[in-house]
């Protein structure tokens, strides 16, 4: 069985059908891609999948579980990650602390712990901080630990949220434009920066993007939208050659 | 890498927890010394009170990112249920229990209501907010001028409307009088009591804020939506900020009342004016620092009454030093040549 099934998913803003009959079946461990032309609902589609918007009609099942309509933090736990279009790094803190507020929910210990800072507060942060330097280190952000995440460059601070986004131990990852704004040579780091989360963690990863270099490199299966609407979906080289998809999105060469 | 991130925040917060000692002993020398007149004497216990409500009110303002303008309104409830106690068991029990106890009402009480204010008034953001918390801080402050509460052998008799309508016996014990407030609470607090609640609340906050549950809130207050993409639950981190930042305030509130003669619930004491006043600390002493926190409220307590020699002009002063502590806490040269002169932190740079 698929680990994420959506059916008929649709979201109705006033007179606006942002979305509709939205379907997607991904297997897990596969790297799927979701393109299409501004404005087409790409971002609405994973803010319906994070539980930021709640669908007017249709299902969402993540690993056989329905997590429909449910809040951001329930799916998170349910096993959905994601980063952001507009980077939304917690600013004004480390990046090591961002990741281990990405650890958040896998390792505790209690109020009363950390206010008496007993032993078990200096235990797990031992276990938080080597667990997030691990994660640093895939991403070559280790070196950059104590700097303050607003202070990092730009392409890291992408980098970062995908590292925070990893944090959270999801069974899927979702990454909305995660290259954009990076030159070629960063574009290039990141596309080896997923593949090796994808061979080492297993992790299964939907991701929306602009830049067909990264696509075309990286994802097995697409699916196009335009206008809300399914245009159509499969494995990667077939739906770029489809004329409908050239058509409405990557213009005539 | 990892150690060295550890031992800079311990650092930083020992630096925080050494001022406070160091000042504590500083003043203790002085006034074994007799350099301390009696007014600032009398000021001593106002001043821990003041620095331990910047200190609630900084976890507010400063870690979880809210404004709250109602933090004269916890100290209220806290000074009174504390004041209450005491004066309810004056006969009964010796100093020392008795006011510890006393402390810890005052905390649980103001907690409480820390709590059940917080539960419609943190569905709200920012300015909405700030409102409401102001709108609490007035109420609490009228409810206080209309209740009256007596005691006789019967038990404790409860009215908002006149003391008549208690109904006690002869023997009665009048211990909340409406506008008259609490009369007679022991003269309990002491610099070194205030010292040791303000030297726990520093220690509470600043374990707090290097904490998984810190880091939570944090995360709340840099950006809602992501803090919630990594699954954290914000309500509750939410409420358990405000919720800490009442109790601290509740105690600070229970020490104050243990200073005065008569606590009635004035303006002056706990009114809309106090809480700017709390919150102008905060503000002055770089939002989120909890050690800025604790000097602003001493500078800023102490001008007006060392410079009563000289009139009125000590206003002018005192905004003088408020422009000053403004620019130099926020300008980012001046920032930059703190951090650079800043001892604790020299030393970490070695150690790299």
């Amino acid at each position: 069985m698929a680990l994420l099934e959506v059916k008929n998913l649709a979201i109705q803003f006033g007179g606006l059908r942002a979305v509709d009959d939205f379907d997607l079946s991904i297997e897990k461990g596969e790297l799927y891609g979701l393109i299409g032309p501004n404005g087409a609902g790409k971002t609405t589609v994973f803010n319906l999948l994070t539980g930021e918007y709640k669908p007017t009609s249709g299902i969402i099942t993540l690993d056989g579980v329905d997590i429909t309509g449910k809040k951001p933090i329930e799916i998170n736990k349910a096993g959905i990650a994601r980063t952001f279009q507009n980077i939304r790094l917690f600013k004004q803190l480390s990046v090591l602390d961002n990741v281990k507020i990405g650890l958040h929910n896998q390792y505790k210990y209690s109020t009363v712990a950390s206010i008496l800072r007993l032993p078990s507060y200096y235990k797990t942060e031992k276990e938080m901080n080597e667990k997030a330097m691990e994660l640093l280190k895939v991403f070559g952000l280790d070196k950059h630990a104590d700097v303050l995440s607003s202070n990092l460059p730009y392409g890291e601070q992408r980098k970062l949220e995908i590292a925070r986004a990893m944090a959270t131990n999801p069974k899927l990852l979702l990454l909305d434009e995660p290259a954009a704004g990076m030159n070629p040579n960063e574009t290039e780091e990141l596309m080896e920066n997923i593949s090796y989360i994808r061979k080492n963690f297993g992790m299964t990863i939907l991701l929306i993007e602009h830049d067909m270099k990264l696509v075309a490199g990286i994802c097995e299966k697409l699916t196009v939208l335009n206008f809300g609407r399914i245009l159509t979906q499969g494995d990667t080289k077939t739906v770029l050659k489809n004329p409908e998809v050239i058509k409405a999105y990557l213009g005539d060469e | 890498m990892k150690n060295s991130k550890l031992t800079k925040q311990s650092k930083d917060n020992l630096g925080t927890i050494a001022m406070v000692v160091i000042i504590y002993i500083i003043v203790q020398i002085c006034s074994a010394a007799g350099l301390v007149n009696s007014h600032l004497a009398g000021l001593l216990v106002p001043l821990c009170v003041y620095a331990t409500m910047a200190v609630a009110l900084n976890l507010v303002v400063g870690i979880l990112g809210e404004l709250s303008l109602g933090h004269a309104g916890f100290m209220c409830v806290g000074a009174f249920s504390a004041a209450f106690f005491s004066v309810a068991h004056a006969d009964t029990m010796n100093t020392f229990p008795r006011f510890i106890i006393a402390i810890l009402i005052g905390g649980l009480i103001a907690g409480i209501f820390g709590f059940l204010i917080g539960i419609p008034v943190l569905r709200l953001n920012g300015d909405y907010l700030a409102i409401v918390t102001l709108a609490f801080g007035e109420i609490i402050k009228n409810i206080m001028n209309v209740l009256y509460i007596g005691m006789d052998e019967k038990g404790y008799h409860f009215s908002m409307k006149s003391a008549n309508d208690l109904t006690m016996t002869e023997n009665g014990k009048m211990i909340i009088n409406g506008p008259q407030g609490i009369t007679g609470t022991p003269y309990d607090a002491t610099f070194t009591a205030g010292f040791i609640i303000l030297l726990i609340a520093v220690i509470v906050v600043l374990n707090l804020i290097n904490s998984r549950d810190g880091r939570a809130i944090m995360a709340i207050r840099d950006n809602r939506i992501a803090a919630e993409s990594v699954g954290i639950p914000v309500t509750r981190y939410k409420m358990l900020a405000f919720t800490m930042s009442a109790v601290i305030s509740g105690c600070a509130g229970a020490l104050y009342a243990h200073n005065l003669a008569s606590l009635i619930a004035t303006p002056a004491r706990f009114g809309y004016n106090m809480s700017i006043l709390f919150l102008v600390f905060v503000v002055l002493g770089g939002i989120g620092s909890t050690r800025g926190a604790i000097i602003a409220s001493i500078i800023l307590t102490l001008i007006p009454e060392v410079l009563r020699f000289i009139g009125d002009f000590r206003l002018l002063i005192y905004s003088i030093v408020m422009i000053v502590m403004m620019i130099v806490n926020w300008n980012p040269k001046s920032r930059a040549f703190i951090e650079a002169h800043n001892p604790f932190k020299k030393k970490e740079k070695e150690v790299k």
